[in-house]
Protein backbone atom coordinates (compact mmCIF):
# COMPACT_ATOMS: atom_id res chain seq x y z
CA UNK A 1 0.00 0.00 0.00
CA UNK A 2 3.01 2.47 -0.90
CA UNK A 3 1.33 5.89 -0.90
CA UNK A 4 2.42 7.90 -4.19
CA UNK A 5 2.09 11.94 -4.34
CA UNK A 6 -1.18 11.99 -5.57
CA UNK A 7 -2.80 9.83 -2.79
CA UNK A 8 -1.21 12.96 -0.68
CA UNK A 9 -3.09 15.48 -2.81
CA UNK A 10 -5.96 13.30 -2.67
CA UNK A 11 -5.67 12.98 1.30
CA UNK A 12 -4.87 16.92 1.75
CA UNK A 13 -8.21 17.69 -0.03
CA UNK A 14 -10.29 15.30 1.83
CA UNK A 15 -8.61 17.36 4.88
CA UNK A 16 -9.00 20.40 3.29
CA UNK A 17 -5.64 21.44 3.25
CA UNK A 18 -3.40 23.28 0.68
CA UNK A 19 0.29 22.41 0.28
CA UNK A 20 2.48 23.43 -1.52
CA UNK A 21 4.45 21.15 -4.24
CA UNK A 22 7.83 21.36 -1.41
CA UNK A 23 5.24 20.59 1.30
CA UNK A 24 3.60 17.58 -0.83
CA UNK A 25 6.50 15.95 -1.33
CA UNK A 26 7.71 16.35 2.17
CA UNK A 27 4.74 15.05 3.26
CA UNK A 28 5.11 11.80 1.36
CA UNK A 29 8.43 10.97 2.50
CA UNK A 30 7.27 11.54 6.54
CA UNK A 31 3.90 9.84 6.41
CA UNK A 32 5.59 6.84 4.02
CA UNK A 33 7.56 6.39 7.38
CA UNK A 34 5.13 7.05 9.91
CA UNK A 35 3.10 4.44 7.83
CA UNK A 36 5.79 1.46 7.92
CA UNK A 37 5.95 2.43 12.07
CA UNK A 38 2.54 1.96 12.49
CA UNK A 39 2.08 -1.32 9.95
CA UNK A 40 4.45 -3.10 12.50
CA UNK A 41 0.71 -3.67 14.48
CA UNK A 42 -0.33 -6.16 11.41
CA UNK A 43 1.84 -8.38 12.32
CA UNK A 44 -0.28 -9.41 15.75
CA UNK A 45 -3.09 -11.65 15.40
CA UNK A 46 -6.38 -9.67 16.31
CA UNK A 47 -9.02 -12.46 15.12
CA UNK A 48 -11.99 -12.34 17.74
CA UNK A 49 -10.73 -9.18 19.43
CA UNK A 50 -13.66 -6.63 20.05
CA UNK A 51 -12.42 -2.81 19.17
CA UNK A 52 -12.15 -0.69 22.17
CA UNK A 53 -13.10 2.34 21.39
CA UNK A 54 -12.54 4.06 25.11
CA UNK A 55 -10.10 3.00 27.66
CA UNK A 56 -13.35 1.87 30.38
CA UNK A 57 -15.45 0.65 27.39
CA UNK A 58 -18.12 3.47 28.65
CA UNK A 59 -20.89 4.42 26.40
CA UNK A 60 -22.43 7.61 25.71
CA UNK A 61 -24.28 9.53 29.00
CA UNK A 62 -27.35 10.97 28.22
CA UNK A 63 -29.18 14.10 29.68
CA UNK A 64 -32.87 15.61 29.48
CA UNK A 65 -33.32 17.85 26.06
CA UNK A 66 -33.66 21.54 27.97
CA UNK A 67 -31.76 23.98 26.97
CA UNK A 68 -28.39 24.90 28.95
CA UNK A 69 -26.84 27.71 27.02
CA UNK A 70 -27.67 31.26 27.49
CA UNK A 71 -27.86 33.31 24.32
CA UNK A 72 -24.40 34.70 23.44
CA UNK A 73 -25.06 35.63 19.95
CA UNK A 74 -23.10 38.86 20.24
CA UNK A 75 -20.40 37.85 22.49
CA UNK A 76 -19.51 34.89 19.84
CA UNK A 77 -20.07 37.02 16.71
CA UNK A 78 -17.52 38.99 17.77
CA UNK A 79 -14.64 36.20 17.51
CA UNK A 80 -15.77 35.47 13.65
CA UNK A 81 -13.20 36.60 10.76
CA UNK A 82 -16.42 38.61 8.60
CA UNK A 83 -19.80 39.13 9.98
CA UNK A 84 -22.63 41.61 8.68
CA UNK A 85 -26.10 41.95 10.76
CA UNK A 86 -25.53 39.02 13.00
CA UNK A 87 -24.54 36.43 10.41
CA UNK A 88 -21.26 35.08 9.72
CA UNK A 89 -19.94 35.96 6.16
CA UNK A 90 -18.00 33.46 3.62
CA UNK A 91 -17.03 33.60 -0.01
CA UNK A 92 -19.94 33.67 -2.77
CA UNK A 93 -21.64 29.72 -2.36
CA UNK A 94 -23.89 30.39 -5.09
CA UNK A 95 -23.06 32.65 -8.60
CA UNK B 1 9.41 48.24 38.10
CA UNK B 2 12.49 46.80 38.91
CA UNK B 3 13.22 46.67 42.39
CA UNK B 4 15.93 44.58 44.43
CA UNK B 5 14.38 41.11 45.33
CA UNK B 6 13.98 41.20 49.55
CA UNK B 7 15.65 37.99 51.08
CA UNK B 8 12.38 37.52 52.02
CA UNK B 9 10.61 37.73 48.57
CA UNK B 10 13.55 35.67 47.06
CA UNK B 11 12.51 32.83 49.89
CA UNK B 12 8.65 32.79 49.26
CA UNK B 13 9.68 32.18 45.35
CA UNK B 14 11.46 28.51 46.51
CA UNK B 15 7.92 27.75 48.30
CA UNK B 16 5.70 25.00 47.24
CA UNK B 17 1.62 25.10 47.26
CA UNK B 18 1.87 23.71 50.69
CA UNK B 19 4.17 25.98 51.95
CA UNK B 20 2.39 28.93 50.61
CA UNK B 21 -0.44 28.18 52.10
CA UNK B 22 0.86 28.12 55.36
CA UNK B 23 2.71 31.21 54.77
CA UNK B 24 -0.08 33.40 53.47
CA UNK B 25 -1.94 32.29 56.65
CA UNK B 26 0.16 33.06 59.19
CA UNK B 27 0.74 36.32 57.02
CA UNK B 28 4.64 36.20 56.47
CA UNK B 29 3.83 37.73 53.29
CA UNK B 30 0.65 39.02 51.44
CA UNK B 31 -0.61 37.40 47.83
CA UNK B 32 -0.27 40.93 46.28
CA UNK B 33 3.67 40.52 47.40
CA UNK B 34 4.03 36.87 46.14
CA UNK B 35 1.96 37.89 42.86
CA UNK B 36 4.12 40.82 42.49
CA UNK B 37 7.59 38.50 43.00
CA UNK B 38 6.67 35.98 40.44
CA UNK B 39 5.97 38.92 37.84
CA UNK B 40 9.28 40.36 38.38
CA UNK B 41 10.74 36.92 38.08
CA UNK B 42 9.00 36.17 34.96
CA UNK B 43 10.00 39.73 33.30
CA UNK B 44 13.31 38.63 34.09
CA UNK B 45 13.73 34.90 32.90
CA UNK B 46 10.79 34.37 30.30
CA UNK B 47 12.36 35.95 27.27
CA UNK B 48 14.85 33.39 27.69
CA UNK B 49 12.97 30.35 28.76
CA UNK B 50 9.26 31.26 26.32
CA UNK B 51 7.88 29.35 28.89
CA UNK B 52 4.52 31.85 28.70
CA UNK B 53 3.24 32.98 26.36
CA UNK B 54 1.09 35.31 27.68
CA UNK B 55 1.20 36.93 31.12
CA UNK B 56 -2.20 38.27 33.34
CA UNK B 57 -0.07 40.10 34.84
CA UNK B 58 -3.47 42.94 36.08
CA UNK B 59 -5.40 40.47 36.61
CA UNK B 60 -3.52 38.04 38.70
CA UNK B 61 -2.94 41.39 40.77
CA UNK B 62 -6.41 41.91 41.08
CA UNK B 63 -7.04 38.07 41.83
CA UNK B 64 -3.82 38.73 44.65
CA UNK B 65 -5.72 41.83 46.12
CA UNK B 66 -9.24 39.72 46.38
CA UNK B 67 -7.57 36.90 48.22
CA UNK B 68 -6.24 39.09 50.22
CA UNK B 69 -8.55 41.23 51.23
CA UNK B 70 -10.79 37.77 52.09
CA UNK B 71 -7.94 36.38 54.40
CA UNK B 72 -7.92 39.70 56.04
CA UNK B 73 -11.99 39.15 56.86
CA UNK B 74 -10.75 35.40 58.03
CA UNK B 75 -13.24 34.18 54.48
CA UNK B 76 -10.57 32.76 52.58
CA UNK B 77 -10.31 29.62 51.04
CA UNK B 78 -7.61 27.17 52.29
CA UNK B 79 -5.32 27.89 49.19
CA UNK B 80 -6.36 31.72 48.47
CA UNK B 81 -3.81 33.80 46.61
CA UNK B 82 -1.14 30.87 45.40
CA UNK B 83 -0.22 32.01 41.91
CA UNK B 84 -0.04 29.02 39.29
CA UNK B 85 -0.27 28.78 35.42
CA UNK B 86 -2.56 27.50 32.87
CA UNK B 87 -0.95 25.39 30.14
CA UNK B 88 -2.45 27.22 27.08
CA UNK B 89 -4.50 24.72 26.31
CA UNK B 90 -7.56 25.57 28.46
CA UNK B 91 -10.31 28.03 27.60
CA UNK B 92 -9.95 31.30 30.08
CA UNK B 93 -12.68 33.90 29.54
CA UNK B 94 -11.37 37.25 28.12
CA UNK B 95 -7.96 35.97 27.85
CA UNK B 96 -6.15 34.38 24.48
CA UNK B 97 -6.19 30.95 24.28
CA UNK B 98 -3.85 30.07 21.50
CA UNK B 99 -3.25 26.02 22.10
CA UNK B 100 0.34 26.94 20.57
CA UNK B 101 -1.32 27.65 17.26
CA UNK B 102 -1.40 30.60 14.60
CA UNK B 103 -5.19 29.22 14.03
CA UNK B 104 -5.79 30.56 17.52
CA UNK B 105 -3.41 33.32 17.81
CA UNK B 106 -6.89 36.02 17.63
CA UNK B 107 -8.77 33.62 19.86
CA UNK B 108 -9.61 35.45 23.08
CA UNK B 109 -12.04 32.60 24.94
CA UNK B 110 -15.65 33.18 25.68
CA UNK B 111 -16.40 31.14 28.92
CA UNK B 112 -13.88 29.60 31.35
CA UNK B 113 -13.01 25.95 30.90
CA UNK B 114 -14.46 23.82 34.03
CA UNK B 115 -10.94 23.32 35.30
CA UNK B 116 -10.33 27.01 35.59
CA UNK B 117 -13.38 27.99 36.90
CA UNK B 118 -12.92 25.74 39.73
CA UNK B 119 -8.78 26.99 40.63
CA UNK B 120 -10.57 30.45 40.49
CA UNK B 121 -13.41 29.64 42.90
CA UNK B 122 -10.45 28.13 44.99
CA UNK B 123 -9.10 31.64 44.92
CA UNK B 124 -5.92 30.55 42.99
CA UNK B 125 -3.90 33.44 41.58
CA UNK B 126 -3.79 32.79 37.20
CA UNK B 127 0.17 34.27 36.25
CA UNK B 128 -0.20 33.43 32.56
CA UNK B 129 -0.73 30.86 30.01
CA UNK B 130 2.29 28.68 29.16
CA UNK B 131 3.35 27.67 25.97
CA UNK B 132 3.07 23.87 24.22
CA UNK B 133 3.47 21.70 21.12
CA UNK B 134 0.73 22.85 19.16
CA UNK B 135 -2.42 21.23 19.61
CA UNK B 136 -0.45 19.21 22.20
CA UNK B 137 0.76 17.26 19.01
CA UNK B 138 4.44 17.20 19.95
CA UNK B 139 6.93 15.51 22.62
CA UNK B 140 9.89 18.49 22.58
CA UNK B 141 7.42 21.70 22.57
CA UNK B 142 8.84 22.58 18.99
CA UNK B 143 5.54 22.31 17.02
CA UNK B 144 4.45 25.84 18.94
CA UNK B 145 3.69 28.69 16.89
CA UNK B 146 5.86 30.64 19.33
CA UNK B 147 8.72 29.16 19.21
CA UNK B 148 10.16 26.36 21.08
CA UNK B 149 10.89 26.32 25.21
CA UNK B 150 14.34 26.04 26.69
CA UNK B 151 14.48 23.51 29.40
CA UNK B 152 15.72 25.37 32.96
CA UNK B 153 18.30 23.11 33.45
CA UNK B 154 20.15 23.63 30.26
CA UNK B 155 19.41 26.00 27.58
CA UNK B 156 20.16 24.04 24.91
CA UNK B 157 17.65 21.21 25.69
CA UNK B 158 14.40 20.63 25.29
CA UNK B 159 11.89 20.60 28.35
CA UNK B 160 9.76 17.58 26.87
CA UNK B 161 6.42 17.90 25.67
CA UNK B 162 3.19 19.16 24.82
CA UNK B 163 3.37 20.47 28.67
CA UNK B 164 6.99 21.81 28.12
CA UNK B 165 5.80 25.61 28.82
CA UNK B 166 4.40 23.92 32.25
CA UNK B 167 7.06 22.21 32.87
CA UNK B 168 9.67 24.86 32.45
CA UNK B 169 7.90 27.41 34.42
CA UNK B 170 7.50 25.57 37.12
CA UNK B 171 11.07 24.13 37.03
CA UNK B 172 12.38 27.48 36.99
CA UNK B 173 10.70 28.77 39.54
CA UNK B 174 8.54 31.46 37.64
CA UNK B 175 4.94 29.94 39.31
CA UNK B 176 4.90 27.40 41.95
CA UNK B 177 2.48 24.71 39.80
CA UNK B 178 1.10 24.99 36.49
CA UNK B 179 -1.74 22.51 34.94
CA UNK B 180 -1.15 20.56 31.83
CA UNK B 181 -2.48 17.90 30.03
CA UNK B 182 -1.48 14.51 28.31
CA UNK B 183 -2.40 12.23 25.69
CA UNK B 184 0.15 10.20 24.94
CA UNK B 185 2.46 11.66 27.86
CA UNK B 186 2.81 14.92 27.54
CA UNK B 187 2.36 15.62 31.44
CA UNK B 188 4.49 12.65 32.77
CA UNK B 189 7.63 13.20 29.94
CA UNK B 190 8.20 17.04 30.32
CA UNK B 191 7.95 16.21 34.65
CA UNK B 192 10.85 13.36 33.74
CA UNK B 193 12.62 15.97 31.39
CA UNK B 194 12.34 19.07 33.57
CA UNK B 195 12.77 16.77 37.47
CA UNK B 196 8.80 17.75 38.25
CA UNK B 197 6.07 15.37 39.90
CA UNK B 198 3.66 15.32 36.92
CA UNK B 199 0.56 12.93 37.20
CA UNK B 200 -2.19 12.25 34.74
CA UNK B 201 -5.52 11.01 36.51
CA UNK B 202 -7.94 8.23 35.34
CA UNK B 203 -9.67 9.12 31.74
CA UNK B 204 -12.47 10.90 32.93
CA UNK B 205 -11.14 12.23 36.26
CA UNK B 206 -11.09 16.16 35.09
CA UNK B 207 -13.51 17.84 33.38
CA UNK B 208 -12.30 18.16 29.62
CA UNK B 209 -15.18 20.61 29.28
CA UNK B 210 -13.23 23.53 28.24
CA UNK B 211 -9.86 21.89 27.26
CA UNK B 212 -9.34 22.13 23.66
CA UNK B 213 -9.67 18.54 21.92
CA UNK B 214 -6.86 16.88 20.90
CA UNK B 215 -7.80 13.19 20.64
CA UNK B 216 -10.75 12.78 23.37
CA UNK B 217 -10.54 9.38 24.02
CA UNK B 218 -6.87 10.23 25.59
CA UNK B 219 -7.03 13.58 26.68
CA UNK B 220 -6.92 14.04 30.28
CA UNK B 221 -5.70 16.82 32.33
CA UNK B 222 -3.30 16.98 35.29
CA UNK B 223 -0.39 18.74 37.18
CA UNK B 224 3.26 19.69 37.05
CA UNK B 225 4.41 20.82 40.71
CA UNK B 226 7.54 20.47 42.52
CA UNK B 227 6.00 17.78 44.86
CA UNK B 228 3.59 15.08 45.33
CA UNK B 229 1.88 16.86 48.28
CA UNK B 230 1.55 20.05 46.02
CA UNK B 231 0.00 17.75 43.73
CA UNK B 232 -2.40 16.11 46.05
CA UNK B 233 -3.67 19.61 46.53
CA UNK B 234 -3.87 20.55 42.94
CA UNK B 235 -5.83 17.38 41.79
CA UNK B 236 -8.37 18.16 44.74
CA UNK B 237 -8.96 21.21 43.20
CA UNK B 238 -9.51 19.62 39.60
CA UNK B 239 -11.09 16.82 40.30
CA UNK B 240 -14.59 15.61 39.78
CA UNK B 241 -17.74 14.71 38.08
CA UNK B 242 -18.91 17.53 35.72
CA UNK B 243 -22.17 17.34 34.09
CA UNK B 244 -21.02 19.48 30.90
CA UNK B 245 -18.06 16.82 29.74
CA UNK B 246 -20.18 13.89 28.62
CA UNK B 247 -17.06 11.80 29.55
CA UNK B 248 -16.48 12.57 32.39
CA UNK B 249 -17.10 10.14 35.49
CA UNK B 250 -19.41 10.28 38.72
CA UNK B 251 -16.71 8.73 40.80
CA UNK B 252 -16.29 10.63 44.27
CA UNK B 253 -12.66 12.11 44.78
CA UNK B 254 -11.19 11.08 47.59
CA UNK B 255 -9.42 13.15 49.99
CA UNK B 256 -5.64 13.11 48.29
CA UNK B 257 -3.98 14.53 51.19
CA UNK B 258 -5.76 12.10 53.92
CA UNK B 259 -3.54 9.20 52.71
CA UNK B 260 -0.43 10.47 51.66
CA UNK B 261 1.57 9.38 54.61
CA UNK B 262 0.20 5.83 54.52
CA UNK B 263 3.11 2.90 54.58
CA UNK B 264 4.15 0.51 51.85
CA UNK B 265 4.26 -2.91 53.48
CA UNK B 266 3.11 -5.69 51.38
CA UNK B 267 2.55 -3.26 48.29
CA UNK B 268 3.43 -5.12 44.87
CA UNK B 269 5.41 -3.55 42.29
CA UNK B 270 4.75 -4.81 38.61
CA UNK B 271 8.11 -4.38 36.85
CA UNK B 272 7.24 -4.59 32.60
CA UNK B 273 10.32 -6.35 31.46
CA UNK B 274 9.48 -4.21 28.07
CA UNK B 275 10.45 -1.00 29.98
CA UNK B 276 13.88 -2.60 31.06
CA UNK B 277 15.10 -3.62 27.48
CA UNK B 278 16.88 -2.37 24.92
CA UNK B 279 16.50 1.21 24.04
CA UNK B 280 16.73 2.07 28.22
CA UNK B 281 19.78 4.30 28.73
CA UNK B 282 21.51 2.13 31.24
CA UNK B 283 22.54 5.12 33.88
CA UNK B 284 18.92 5.78 33.87
CA UNK B 285 18.09 2.08 34.20
CA UNK B 286 20.74 2.01 37.08
CA UNK B 287 18.82 5.01 38.74
CA UNK B 288 15.63 4.29 38.34
CA UNK B 289 16.56 0.34 40.10
CA UNK B 290 17.74 2.42 42.62
CA UNK B 291 14.16 3.87 42.93
CA UNK B 292 12.59 0.84 43.49
CA UNK B 293 15.35 -0.19 45.88
CA UNK B 294 13.80 2.79 47.95
CA UNK B 295 10.17 1.50 47.74
CA UNK B 296 11.68 -2.07 48.78
CA UNK B 297 13.14 -0.60 52.19
CA UNK B 298 9.69 0.29 53.16
CA UNK B 299 8.30 -3.30 52.49
CA UNK B 300 7.15 -3.21 48.92
CA UNK B 301 7.69 -6.19 46.86
CA UNK B 302 9.04 -6.14 42.93
CA UNK B 303 7.98 -8.61 40.93
CA UNK B 304 8.84 -8.88 36.74
CA UNK B 305 5.64 -8.57 34.73
CA UNK B 306 5.11 -8.82 31.30
CA UNK B 307 3.39 -6.41 29.03
CA UNK B 308 3.27 -8.45 26.05
CA UNK B 309 1.47 -6.12 23.29
CA UNK B 310 3.10 -2.92 24.62
CA UNK B 311 5.51 -2.57 21.75
CA UNK B 312 2.56 -2.25 19.56
CA UNK B 313 1.50 0.92 21.61
CA UNK B 314 3.13 3.46 19.91
CA UNK B 315 1.61 2.25 16.57
CA UNK B 316 -2.10 2.02 17.29
CA UNK B 317 -1.46 5.19 19.53
CA UNK B 318 -0.69 6.96 15.87
CA UNK B 319 -3.34 5.64 13.86
CA UNK B 320 -6.11 6.84 16.97
CA UNK B 321 -4.68 9.94 17.76
CA UNK B 322 -4.74 11.24 14.39
CA UNK B 323 -7.83 9.56 13.59
CA UNK B 324 -9.18 11.80 16.39
CA UNK B 325 -7.52 14.79 15.84
CA UNK B 326 -8.91 14.68 12.06
CA UNK B 327 -12.13 15.16 13.57
CA UNK B 328 -11.47 17.59 16.01
CA UNK B 329 -9.94 19.89 13.94
CA UNK B 330 -12.63 20.11 11.30
CA UNK B 331 -13.73 22.78 13.48
CA UNK B 332 -11.62 25.02 12.55
CA UNK B 333 -12.74 26.16 9.07
CA UNK B 334 -12.71 30.10 9.35
CA UNK B 335 -15.84 30.89 9.47
CA UNK B 336 -16.93 31.44 13.33
CA UNK B 337 -13.25 32.04 14.89
CA UNK B 338 -9.88 31.95 14.75
CA UNK B 339 -7.69 32.90 11.89
CA UNK B 340 -9.28 33.44 8.10
CA UNK B 341 -6.21 33.25 5.26
CA UNK B 342 -6.35 36.61 3.19
CA UNK B 343 -8.63 37.11 0.09
CA UNK B 344 -10.15 33.49 -0.35
CA UNK B 345 -11.76 33.35 -3.93
CA UNK B 346 -14.22 30.70 -3.12
CA UNK B 347 -15.14 28.73 -0.04
CA UNK B 348 -13.01 26.08 -0.97
CA UNK B 349 -10.40 28.13 -1.50
CA UNK B 350 -11.21 29.81 1.92
CA UNK B 351 -10.78 26.41 4.06
CA UNK B 352 -7.86 24.89 2.25
CA UNK B 353 -5.85 28.22 2.75
CA UNK B 354 -6.76 29.28 6.03
CA UNK B 355 -5.76 25.37 7.20
CA UNK B 356 -2.59 25.05 4.95
CA UNK B 357 -1.72 28.45 6.58
CA UNK B 358 -3.21 28.20 10.25
CA UNK B 359 -1.95 24.53 10.61
CA UNK B 360 2.23 23.75 11.20
CA UNK B 361 3.96 20.68 10.06
CA UNK B 362 3.07 18.51 12.28
CA UNK B 363 -0.52 19.30 13.20
CA UNK B 364 -1.28 18.89 9.03
CA UNK B 365 0.80 15.78 9.12
CA UNK B 366 -1.29 14.00 12.18
CA UNK B 367 -4.81 15.23 10.12
CA UNK B 368 -3.64 13.89 7.05
CA UNK B 369 -2.68 10.61 9.00
CA UNK B 370 -5.99 10.29 10.47
CA UNK B 371 -7.95 11.29 7.16
CA UNK B 372 -6.30 8.12 5.43
CA UNK B 373 -6.96 5.70 8.20
CA UNK B 374 -10.40 6.74 8.52
CA UNK B 375 -10.68 6.99 4.86
CA UNK B 376 -12.61 4.41 2.72
CA UNK B 377 -10.95 1.15 2.08
CA UNK B 378 -8.79 1.62 4.84
CA UNK B 379 -10.85 2.04 7.84
CA UNK B 380 -10.48 -1.55 8.59
CA UNK B 381 -6.61 -2.11 8.19
CA UNK B 382 -5.82 1.11 10.28
CA UNK B 383 -8.39 2.29 12.60
CA UNK B 384 -10.58 -0.62 13.55
CA UNK B 385 -7.32 -2.89 13.61
CA UNK B 386 -5.60 -0.10 16.09
CA UNK B 387 -8.87 -0.45 18.26
CA UNK B 388 -8.09 -4.42 18.58
CA UNK B 389 -4.64 -3.57 19.27
CA UNK B 390 -5.95 -1.13 22.25
CA UNK B 391 -8.21 -3.60 23.55
CA UNK B 392 -5.10 -6.49 23.44
CA UNK B 393 -2.92 -3.59 25.65
CA UNK B 394 -5.32 -3.06 27.85
CA UNK B 395 -5.64 -6.80 28.66
CA UNK B 396 -2.26 -6.90 29.47
CA UNK B 397 -2.47 -4.15 32.00
CA UNK B 398 -6.06 -5.76 33.72
CA UNK B 399 -3.93 -9.03 33.93
CA UNK B 400 -0.90 -7.12 35.09
CA UNK B 401 -3.25 -5.66 38.33
CA UNK B 402 -4.35 -9.28 38.96
CA UNK B 403 -0.80 -9.97 39.94
CA UNK B 404 0.37 -6.45 41.39
CA UNK B 405 -0.82 -3.20 42.81
CA UNK B 406 0.92 -1.16 40.66
CA UNK B 407 3.40 -0.74 37.92
CA UNK B 408 6.51 1.10 37.48
CA UNK B 409 9.63 1.45 35.76
CA UNK B 410 11.13 4.75 33.46
CA UNK B 411 9.03 7.68 32.19
CA UNK B 412 11.82 7.92 29.45
CA UNK B 413 14.53 6.31 28.31
CA UNK B 414 16.68 8.84 28.68
CA UNK B 415 16.94 12.33 29.17
CA UNK B 416 16.49 15.52 27.79
CA UNK B 417 17.80 15.97 24.16
CA UNK B 418 19.09 18.51 22.34
CA UNK B 419 16.72 21.29 20.74
CA UNK B 420 16.65 20.53 17.12
CA UNK B 421 17.96 16.98 17.37
CA UNK B 422 14.48 15.29 16.93
CA UNK B 423 12.40 17.38 14.35
CA UNK B 424 13.32 15.77 11.17
CA UNK B 425 12.26 12.70 12.18
CA UNK B 426 8.88 12.12 13.51
CA UNK B 427 9.10 8.41 14.04
CA UNK B 428 11.73 8.79 16.45
CA UNK B 429 9.82 12.16 18.52
CA UNK B 430 6.74 9.78 18.64
CA UNK B 431 8.87 7.03 19.93
CA UNK B 432 9.66 8.97 23.06
CA UNK B 433 6.55 8.17 24.35
CA UNK B 434 7.20 4.16 24.29
CA UNK B 435 6.63 4.03 27.79
CA UNK B 436 3.76 6.38 28.43
CA UNK B 437 1.18 5.90 25.53
CA UNK B 438 -0.24 2.62 26.75
CA UNK B 439 -1.24 4.71 29.97
CA UNK B 440 -3.50 6.33 27.83
CA UNK B 441 -4.60 3.84 25.52
CA UNK B 442 -6.07 2.24 28.61
CA UNK B 443 -7.20 5.20 30.24
CA UNK B 444 -4.94 4.40 33.28
CA UNK B 445 -3.73 7.05 35.55
CA UNK B 446 -0.22 7.61 35.79
CA UNK B 447 2.67 9.75 37.73
CA UNK B 448 5.96 10.73 37.14
CA UNK B 449 8.39 11.43 40.20
CA UNK B 450 11.56 12.57 40.10
CA UNK B 451 14.12 9.38 40.75
CA UNK B 452 17.86 10.67 40.30
CA UNK B 453 20.10 12.90 37.78
CA UNK B 454 22.60 11.70 35.18
CA UNK B 455 24.91 13.82 34.26
CA UNK B 456 23.36 16.64 35.69
CA UNK B 457 20.23 16.05 34.56
CA UNK B 458 16.56 14.85 36.16
CA UNK B 459 14.88 11.28 35.39
CA UNK B 460 11.67 10.73 36.24
CA UNK B 461 10.12 7.00 37.72
CA UNK B 462 6.63 6.54 36.23
CA UNK B 463 4.17 4.80 38.88
CA UNK B 464 0.58 3.61 36.82
CA UNK B 465 -2.24 2.27 39.02
CA UNK B 466 -5.65 1.00 38.63
CA UNK B 467 -8.35 2.74 37.39
CA UNK B 468 -9.07 6.09 40.11
CA UNK B 469 -6.08 5.38 41.95
CA UNK B 470 -4.80 8.55 42.11
CA UNK B 471 -4.60 8.52 46.24
CA UNK B 472 -2.06 5.98 46.00
CA UNK B 473 0.05 7.13 43.74
CA UNK B 474 0.14 10.32 45.72
CA UNK B 475 1.12 8.19 48.23
CA UNK B 476 3.91 6.39 46.60
CA UNK B 477 5.27 9.49 45.24
CA UNK B 478 5.43 11.57 49.00
CA UNK B 479 6.45 8.40 50.73
CA UNK B 480 9.55 8.32 48.15
CA UNK B 481 10.04 12.11 48.14
CA UNK B 482 10.17 11.19 51.96
CA UNK B 483 12.96 9.38 51.87
CA UNK B 484 15.19 11.22 48.94
CA UNK B 485 15.62 14.46 47.62
CA UNK B 486 15.80 14.15 44.18
CA UNK B 487 12.68 16.80 43.84
CA UNK B 488 14.37 19.05 46.15
CA UNK B 489 16.89 19.59 42.94
CA UNK B 490 16.48 22.53 40.94
CA UNK B 491 17.76 24.15 37.95
CA UNK B 492 20.50 27.71 38.12
CA UNK B 493 18.04 29.02 35.85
Amino acid sequence: MALELKDIAYIAHLARLQLGAAEQSEALSRITNILSMIDQMQAVDTAGVEPLAHGFDASQRLRDDVVTETNQRDLLLKLAPSVDQGLFLVPKVLE
Amino acid sequence: MTSEMTPKMNDALKQGVAELARSLARKDFTSVELTRAYLERIDQHNPELNAYVTVTGEQALAQAQAADQARAAGTAAPYAGIPFAHKDIFCTSGVRTACGSRMLDNFIAPYDATVVEKMRQAGMVMLGKTNMDEFAMGSSNETSWYGPVKNPWNHTLVPGGSSGGSAAAVAAHLCPAATATDTGGSIRQPASFCGLTGIKPTYGRVSRWGMIAFASSLDQAGVLTRSAEDAAILMQMMSGFDPKDSTSVDVPVPDYLATLDQPLKGLRIGLPKQHFAVGLNPEVEKQIRAALSEFEKQGAVLKEISLDNSHLSVSAYYVLAPAEASANLSRYDGVRFGYRCDKPVDLEDMYKRTRGEGFGDEVKRRIMIGTYALSAGYYDAYYIKAQKVRRLIKDDFDRAFREVDVIMGPTSPHTAFPLGSKTKDPVTMYLEDIYTIAVNLAGLPGLSVPAGLVNGLPIGLQIVGRDFSEAQLLNLAHRFQQATDWHTHTPGV
